[in-house]
């Protein structure tokens, strides 16, 4: 009973999958690093169509322990790259639910989205799709697997310092 | 201002002994004068074989700022032509890379061409007749670079006539691509995995003397490398170490074992770090790999190659190998303050997989433009592409370790954390840059 009664509505997987980009634009990694549960990964794919991450490349490709060290990085003082800090813009259509299955415990939602990042005199805008897969664990969702799909993924790009 | 163009000894007053005068990173005079000098007198990377296995395969790159094709021929030689049509200028490709065929064919009027570039084909040819057209340019076809040598499926191209013969230009250097290749149980490359490609607004030697820089890891890598070291700490005691971590950690090590890894310097500009050990040194065991290293090559064979733990091998001018993880490295001129990095990766045929999951990793985490070693490396060169204008010392100090009595294209092995690999490769640069003048 207790799983029907925790399970999410579709407008709880939207609410989510919006709460996580703005927890990224206003620097709430630490919150943000939570969303993610302990055997998940932020996967950006470096080939149009990528289906595998282990024998072809990718932008990142990172379990909860990398993504650790980049947040923690973020806040280094002797982290140069982030002097001054970057800020990055989020702008998401609706997310479209392209899974909802309370029995495998899995939901996936399709987001196209612009992103700004920007540091001192440059702003740079990054076109791209996120996928989510989502579960609930114990009692809360969580992400087993976000997927951004940059349009142009195989350009060649200057620093991507922040988190689409 | 001074004209560098026509002026030998301007050029050469740019290299001290022991400092470089700025102009060398941020003037546009002297990054035409390196395209028209160093990228033509030198043999420079093209691209691998495995790349265009098929006859009609071709791949698009430059050579410098030269817009050139390696394409396999249908006898099998591999080509390396400019890639315009003769006619009016147009990129012949239409991909990046691909199969052609038999032929190329212009997309603009349907000229078309074989594979080694000469002419096929023109719509209409009799308007041509009694024109002289065999004389002209276009009439020779696409214009091929005609020194091009494939030392064990790496592919390099010299645009002069003027310049060393390919032994001589790499000579021992050729020890490093050498391991990296026997590293294959079959002996063999393919590249694999897919290139990543990273953006800079600064020099592209800025990149090329990072290379053997080891005095920078554990100072600019400190936010990354040194946070991992910090977050790892913090894992539950009896964790396996993760790969992510065995590859982060040793940007860490001590100055100590920078110096002692020592520096190996060549003539013609190459070099490389980690003659005795390497920051790849203390990788986990590959299961069964050894094993089919020992199969193939016996067992002192095997443990020879699989010892050597090269760390950053220059190739001069452009490219870094690693050789223990099947790693290249190609810093692509666009402008005095723009270069294009290019990080390729290998398979090594017939080992096990997870030497290629390794590589993927390393070249992910460090040198993909989402890399947090990456943005450390490539804040200090645009700081450095910046500072550089400050007229009131207009030089780049390359002195740490220098001897007096250091002489230019010898052999010689020393401390690893000396800057003769940096004064090496402007040794070359002054040489191949005004070689032909």
């Amino acid at each position: 009973m207790s799983e029907i009664s925790n399970a999410p509505t579709e407008q709880d997987i939207i609410s989510f999958v919006i709460r996580e980009a703005r927890m990224i634009d206003q620097h709430r990694f630490e919150e943000w690093l939570e969303l993610f549960a302990d055997d998940g990964y932020y996967w950006m794919p470096l080939e149009w169509g990528q289906t595998e991450a282990r024998l072809t490349t990718s932008l990142m490709y990172e379990d909860k322990l990398l993504l650790k060290i980049r947040v923690e990085r973020l806040k280094g003082n002797r982290t140069f790259s982030q002097k001054p800090k970057s800020r990055c813009h989020h702008v998401l259509q609706t997310p479209q639910i392209d899974k909802f299955d309370h029995d495998a415990n899995e939901y996936v939602t399709w987001t196209p989205m612009h992103y700004v990042e920007t540091r001192l005199d440059e702003q740079t805008l990054y076109a791209a799709w996120a996928t989510h897969t989502l579960a609930m664990v114990d009692g809360a969702l969580k992400i087993k697997l976000k997927r951004v799909d940059i349009v142009n993924c195989d350009a060649a790009f200057g620093n991507i310092q922040l988190f689409m | 201002m001074v004209e560098y163009r026509g002026n030998v000894e301007a050029i050469k007053s740019l290299v001290r002994e022991t400092e470089v005068h700025r102009d060398v990173y941020v003037s546009d005079e002297i990054f035409q004068l390196e395209m028209e000098n160093v990228f033509a007198n030198t043999w420079v990377y093209v691209g691998h074989d495995s790349q265009i296995p098929n006859a009609g395969d071709y791949f698009g790159t430059t050579i410098g700022t030269q817009p050139v094709l390696m394409v396999r021929h249908t006898d099998g030689k591999v080509h390396v032509l400019f890639n315009r049509c003769p006619h009016k200028g147009t990129r012949i490709t239409t991909e990046g890379c691909g199969n052609t065929g038999k032929f190329f064919r212009c997309p603009y009027h349907a000229w078309s061409f074989k594979t080694d570039g000469s002419l096929l084909a023109i719509p209409l040819k009799k308007g041509y007749e009694n024109t002289g057209f065999e004389q002209s340019h276009a009439g020779k076809g696409m214009s091929a670079v005609k020194h091009v040598h494939n030392y064990r499926g790496f592919v390099f191209a010299k645009l002069n006539d003027a310049g060393p013969e390919f032994e001589e230009f790499f000579s021992e250097s050729l020890s490093s691509l050498d391991n990296m290749i026997d590293r294959s149980p079959a002996g063999r490359l393919e590249v694999a995995g897919g290139v990543l490609r990273y953006m800079h607004n600064c020099n592209w030697k800025m990149l090329v003397e990072n290379q053997t820089d080891t005095c920078h890891p554990m100072v600019a890598h400190e936010s990354s490398a040194g946070t991992a070291v910090d977050v790892w700490k913090n894992a539950p005691p009896g964790s396996k170490k993760p790969m992510a971590v065995e590859i982060f950690v040793p940007f860490m090590s001590p100055y100590e074992f920078f110096e002692n890894m020592g520096i190996r310097v060549w003539p013609n500009g190459h070099g490389h770090t980690g003659v005795h050990h390497s920051i790849h040194s203390d990788y986990s065991v590959v299961p069964g790999y050894f094993e089919q290293m020992t199969a193939a090559y016996g067992e002192a064979r095997a443990k020879a190659i699989l010892d050597e733990n090269r760390h950053n091998t220059v190739y001069f001018p452009n490219i870094m190998i690693k050789g223990p993880i099947q790693l290249l490295r190609v810093f692509r001129p666009i402008s005095a303050n723009k270069t294009l990095v290019e990080s390729w990766t290998f398979r090594l045929v017939d080992a096990p997989d997870l030497l290629l999951e390794r590589t993927l990793m390393y070249n992910r985490l460090i040198n993909a433009p989402t890399s947090v070693v990456g943005h450390d490396d490539l804040e200090m060169y645009e700081r450095a592409q910046e500072g550089l204008h400050v007229d009131a010392n207009p030089w780049v100090n390359i002195q740490r370790l220098y001897d007096p009595g250091e002489v230019a294209d010898t052999i010689a092995v020393t401390n690893g954390t000396t800057e003769w690999q940096m004064r090496n490769q402007f040794r070359a640069w002054s040489k191949f840059m005004t070689m032909t003048m």
